[in-house]
């Protein structure tokens, strides 16, 4: 029969985040990798607290990047503000049923499923739960994959804004808004990357640690 | 560098999202070898050059200063013509006392691709002449830094995004930054393919 699987932490083996080296520490007490330099730790440093902290905060944000236009537009028609929902929903009356479709999923979608998903993540492992590991695994790297290309919307307003400069007739401010979607999506990437994926896995392997 | 007494790190890999540890399996050219538990990505075989990563890297960098100095397109409307570069649009935002907006923009389009791109390439010029050298480990680790906040794919999309809702109210250039860049896109996916990371940190490790 093969031996149940170990992992690096359970053997008292470092392996290194930043190169991947698997090394024995040389004493008690912190190291460093002998082939990159950075520091070893068997997980990263307060990761649930951090990702936790990072989240809240765009929690907190994303209220007024959904409240708050995120562009204004003005022309001989008059001055209208947009938010990241009456965007989606002009494209929806206007008839670009497809177009609203993808900055729909996109802009508002992507931003609320991310963060629901870093919940889900940071709740089970802070719980030490067993469930769906695999499934949970995926999930985070899901959120990883994703979580850059919400700034699409925050760089569509730069465009915008860089171009429709035509006076009188019509142009494109930037509002507040777009720096609160901007900031959420930094916020949930900076959770992303606090997070320790392998934190999902460590419940599993208690049972097995006696192995070995 | 000082080399106390750790156990030789030879014939082991732990997945960075589950801590498995693993053996290394032989690899076809360009597979990719997933974790046994998790199936996330452990290493992949990347057989190419270090001429040809190289000559993609130069070719991403003379592409990505076209592609931020020139115009990404020019929008015209009942006679009146407006451009805009990357750097103009950052410039013009910052002029506007849009601070924060300006760095965000200038930051992920500009400064952070400008940086791996440099780190990147400054890499591949040292090991090309001297093989390896202390500085490099410290570069690498940058460069694993600055990756996620590179954006300018996205941004490449944004474009497009624009470009279907400008269609409507105006004629439209497309200009050359905007080949450019889709170039550049191109060109860091080729050199990505010719080196890899872990297989770079092989090459600069003391053993
Ligand atoms: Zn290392
Ligand atoms: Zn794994």
């Amino acid at each position: 029969m093969r031996p149940s699987p170990s992992t690096a932490k359970a053997l008292g083996l470092y392996a290194c985040h930043t190169c991947g080296l698997v090394s024995r520490p040389a004493r008690e007490g912190a190291s460093s990798c002998g082939r990159c330099g950075s520091s070893l730790r068997f997980r990263k440093t307060n990761s649930i607290e951090r990702a936790s902290a990072y989240l809240v905060a765009a929690y907190i944000l994303y209220i007024p990047a959904n409240v708050l236009p995120i562009m204004e537009t003005q022309s001989v028609l008059g001055r209208e503000e947009n938010t990241i929902v009456s965007g989606v929903a002009y494209l929806w009356h206007s008839g670009s049923w497809l177009l609203a479709l993808v900055v729909f999923i996109a802009s508002i979608v992507v931003p609320v499923l991310k963060l629901l998903a870093m919940t889900l993540l940071l709740i089970t492992a802070h719980y030490q739960s067993g469930w769906r590991p695999l499934e949970r695994t995926k999930l985070y790297r899901l959120v990883e994959l994703v979580g850059r290309w919400s700034m699409l919307d925050v760089y569509v307003v730069a465009i915008l804004a860089a171009l429709v400069q035509f006076h009188p007739l019509a142009t494109v401010t930037p509002r507040s808004g777009a720096v609160y979607f901007g900031a959420v999506v930094v916020l949930s990437m900076l959770s992303a990357m606090a997070f320790d994926p392998r934190l999902i896995w460590d419940p599993t392997q208690k049972v097995s640690r006696t192995h070995e | 560098m000082r080399l106390p007494e750790r156990r030789p790190p030879t014939n082991l890999i732990a997945c960075d999202e589950c801590d498995l540890l693993q053996r290394p399996i032989a690899l076809p050219a360009g597979g990719w070898a997933l974790c046994r538990r998790c199936d996330g990505p452990l290493y992949r075989y990347a057989p190419g050059s270090l001429d040809r990563a190289l000559a993609f890297s130069l070719g991403a960098v003379v592409l990505f200063l076209i592609g931020v100095t020139f115009p990404i397109m020019e929008l015209e409307l009942q006679g009146n013509v407006t451009s805009s570069s990357l750097y103009t649009a950052v410039q013009q935002l910052w002029n506007d006392g849009l601070y924060v907006f300006a760095v965000l923009i200038a930051a992920t389009t500009m400064l952070l691709p400008a940086l791996e791109l440099t780190v990147m390439l400054s890499v591949l010029l040292a090991l090309r002449m001297w093989r390896t050298s202390t500085w490099i480990p410290k570069l690498l680790r940058l460069l694993t830094l600055a990756r996620p906040w590179s954006m300018v794919e996205i941004f490449f999309m944004g474009v497009l995004v624009a470009l279907v809702k400008l269609a409507h109210m105006a004629d439209i250039v497309i200009g050359v930054a905007l080949w450019s860049l889709g170039g550049m896109m191109v060109l860091l996916v080729a050199t990505s393919a010719s080196f890899n990371l872990r297989h770079l940190w092989e090459q600069v490790s003391p053993q």
